[in-house]
């Protein structure tokens, strides 16, 4: 287990790399950001000065590895803007993006399961009929769409939950949750339900798919011949086989859920790192993008390592290969 | 013998319904089975042989379903039983093992997981006596080591050992009846005659009885007691094991005899039933053999009743060849 954790860390520190670079020279490709830093009426000395002290008049490689170095110290430079380490700024904002995306995921695995497994089950109902077409409108229905309508509804004509911010917060170990407080959990509700849509639709069909699969073959029926409960077999023979896809695909789109809640923060004023990046787009504030970019390959490569630990206590055939391999 | 038997099914029939017609892959299969008995099922691929196993247990998923007839299990019809009363007997009185072994176990659970939920199912029993009972049972079908093997997942037992945990699992609860389709065609010879030769026993000693599903008619002629003979959903010939390979009646029979090695003088061409098992969707009116059989006439092409052409036989044939028999 151990050098298999190893070579996967191996594995990562190489691609984390790879993407510095594609994502350092990207993001220089995408603009020039002096004309936005700099004052329109400077004169060119200023100006000069200016793209110095920036280390702007270097040679692009140069500046790239100046970034390594700092990098490798955490320090992946100062937004421009806030004239503060970029990296700090992003970090920042990290809680309230992972808690909406894990709430979100949450959502997603609490109902997508079970209609599922149920729609896998029953495949010839009305139920599983409406379950499997409500999932192709999740899946084709724009989120900023859905997000607004949600506030339209629940919001605006309902008025039953809030629609703006994270709502109070509690502290732990010097972060702040929103899921700690009702007032919090009320404000988490539509966005992570927004998020979540996608991934919700994705996992009924996975469990679904899963399901017809599995209801099917002979150790389900040997488990039948053995006089077993339906539940168990449903929810030990069955589930944990469905599981193992349902498991790794999700820890895979967990990073774009992530990447995804650009829009929901947007729309909900989400105060993560979605509304940052939008923000430092808008004013080619490159150190903050980089810094953003950098944490987001960090997360997903990460998050892969996760997987397939986790891929591998699910499904013992692998943990056998990957020990002898 | 005055008793009721463990397993008397009349009249069993189950169909297929499937978008090309419907097949009748079990059509009007009698047999009865009594305690301590062992009986052999033989017969071709596609006879019906898996699939009256399934409907005995009330397996038959669609689109089959069993039509006709009944499953009088010591007395009780199972196709009137409910699914409660169904999930009580299975596993517990009547056990089936299934001829794939590679397929028969989940592969994400534990082979204790898979024995302790059988004997759980059915008993109230703690977890450290089930576990017992389990690594008894593992140790009686000849895997070695069993306490460490009962922690293994299936992947890591090769295809005879994963049938022996099969069959460990059927053993668990002491059933009266057990099924067992093709248990040892995945097995080597050697370890095939130990698990036979322990069939056999724990049948004579607990008073379990058996239907051996086999192709393999070597393996029934030394552990059957009696034997049924299937082709195209039907029992064809049925009687005392010896009594019928040693004297079969049935052109079908002897054909297979006909195919066994040691029927054979040295030198000759093993002998081979000429033909196909037919589709079940393009039956012959009449019997179902008459196309590949020798000794078929105008008279064949009528539905063909039981008779009794030498005592204790049932045969469905209407030229039974009584006197060509060796
Ligand atoms: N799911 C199914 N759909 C349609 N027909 C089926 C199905 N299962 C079985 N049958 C039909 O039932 C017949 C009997 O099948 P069965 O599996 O009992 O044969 P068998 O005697 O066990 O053969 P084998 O020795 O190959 O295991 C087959 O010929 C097949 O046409
Ligand atoms: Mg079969």
């Amino acid at each position: 287990m151990s050098v298999f954790i190893i070579r996967r860390l191996m594995q990562a520190i190489l691609v984390v790399w790879i993407m510095s670079l594609l994502v350092y020279v990207g993001v220089h490709i995408v603009g020039d950001p002096v004309d936005m830093l700099i004052n329109p009426e400077a004169d060119q000395a200023e100006i000069a000065r200016v793209i110095r002290d920036l280390g702007l008049d270097r040679p692009l490689h140069e500046q790239y590895w100046y970034f390594l170095k700092n990098a490798l110290q955490g320090d992946l430079g100062n937004s421009f803007i806030f004239n503060e380490p970029a990296l700090k700024l992003v970090v920042q904002r990290i809680p309230a993006t992972f808690e909406l995306a894990l709430a979100a995921l949450g959502l997603a695995v609490v109902i997508g399961i079970p209609l599922g497994v149920y729609a896998g089950l029953k495949p010839d109902s009305k139920i599983s009929q409406t379950i499997m077409a409500s999932s192709i409108l999740g899946f084709s229905l724009p989120t900023f769409w859905v997000g607004l309508m949600l506030i339209m509804f629940f919001s605006v004509m309902m008025g039953w939950l809030p629609s703006f911010g994270r709502g109070d917060t509690e502290t732990i170990f010097g972060v702040e949750f929103s899921f700690l407080t009702w007032d919090g959990l009320t404000h988490l509700f539509l966005p992570a339900l927004n998020l979540s849509l996608f991934k919700l639709s994705l996992v009924i069909r996975l469990a679904r798919a899963g399901t017809r699969e599995v209801v099917h073959q002979e150790y389900i029926k040997f488990a039948r011949a053995k006089g077993l409960s339906q539940n168990r077999i449903i929810f030990v023979h069955l589930m944990k086989n469905i599981m193992i896809p349902v498991v790794t695909v999700l820890g895979l789109e967990f990073g774009g859920l992530i990447a995804f809640s650009v829009v929901t923060e947007t729309v909900f004023s989400w105060p993560g790192m979605g509304k940052l990046i939008i923000d430092a787009l808008h004013n080619l504030d490159r150190p903050l993008v980089v810094a953003y970019l950098m944490v987001i390959v960090v997360l997903f490569v990460f998050i892969n390592l996760v997987v397939d630990v986790l891929y591998s206590i699910l499904d013992p055939r692998v943990r056998l290969r990957d020990l002898k391999g | 013998m005055t008793d009721t038997p463990i397993l008397d099914v009349q009249g069993l029939e189950t169909h297929f319904f499937t978008k090309d017609g419907v097949a009748k892959a079990i059509d009007g299969v009698n047999f009865t089975v009594r305690k301590g008995e062992i009986m052999g099922l033989v017969g071709e691929s596609g006879s019906g042989k898996s699939v009256t196993g399934f409907s005995i247990l009330g397996l038959v998923d669609p689109p089959g379903k069993v039509v006709g007839g009944k499953v009088l299990f010591k007395g009780e019809d199972l196709l009137q039983a409910d699914d409660k009363r169904m999930q009580e007997l299975r596993g517990a009185r009547i056990s089936m093992i299934f001829q794939d072994p590679m397929m028969t176990l989940n592969p994400v659970l534990r082979v204790d997981t898979q024995m302790i939920e059988t004997i759980q199912a059915h008993e109230k029993v703690d977890k450290q006596t089930a576990w017992q009972r389990s690594r008894d049972a593992l140790a009686q079908v000849g895997i070695p080591s069993p306490e460490e093997r009962m922690r293994a997942y299936p992947h890591q037992f090769s295809g005879g050992m994963r049938q022996r945990v099969a069959i460990a699992i059927a053993l668990l609860n002491k059933p009266d009846l057990i099924i067992a389709d093709e248990p040892t065609t995945a097995l080597d010879v050697t370890i095939q005659g130990q698990i036979l030769y322990e069939t056999q026993k724990l049948c004579r000693e607990t008073g379990t009885a058996m239907i051996w599903v086999t192709h393999d008619l070597a393996v029934v002629a030394g552990l059957a007691d009696s034997i049924s003979v299937m082709y195209a959903g039907r029992v064809v010939e049925q009687g005392n094991i010896n009594d019928v390979l040693d004297n079969p009646v049935h052109p079908y029979t002897l054909g297979l005899l006909g195919s066994v090695p040691g029927h054979n003088t040295r030198g000759q061409r093993l002998y081979q039933v000429p033909g196909m098992a037919p589709s079940l969707f393009k039956l012959p009116k009449g019997c179902a053999f008459q196309p590949r059989c020798g000794y078929a006439t105008e008279a064949c092409q009528q539905d063909q009743t039981v008779t009794e052409p030498v005592p204790g036989r049932a045969v469905r044939c209407c030229h039974p060849q009584v006197e060509v028999s060796s």
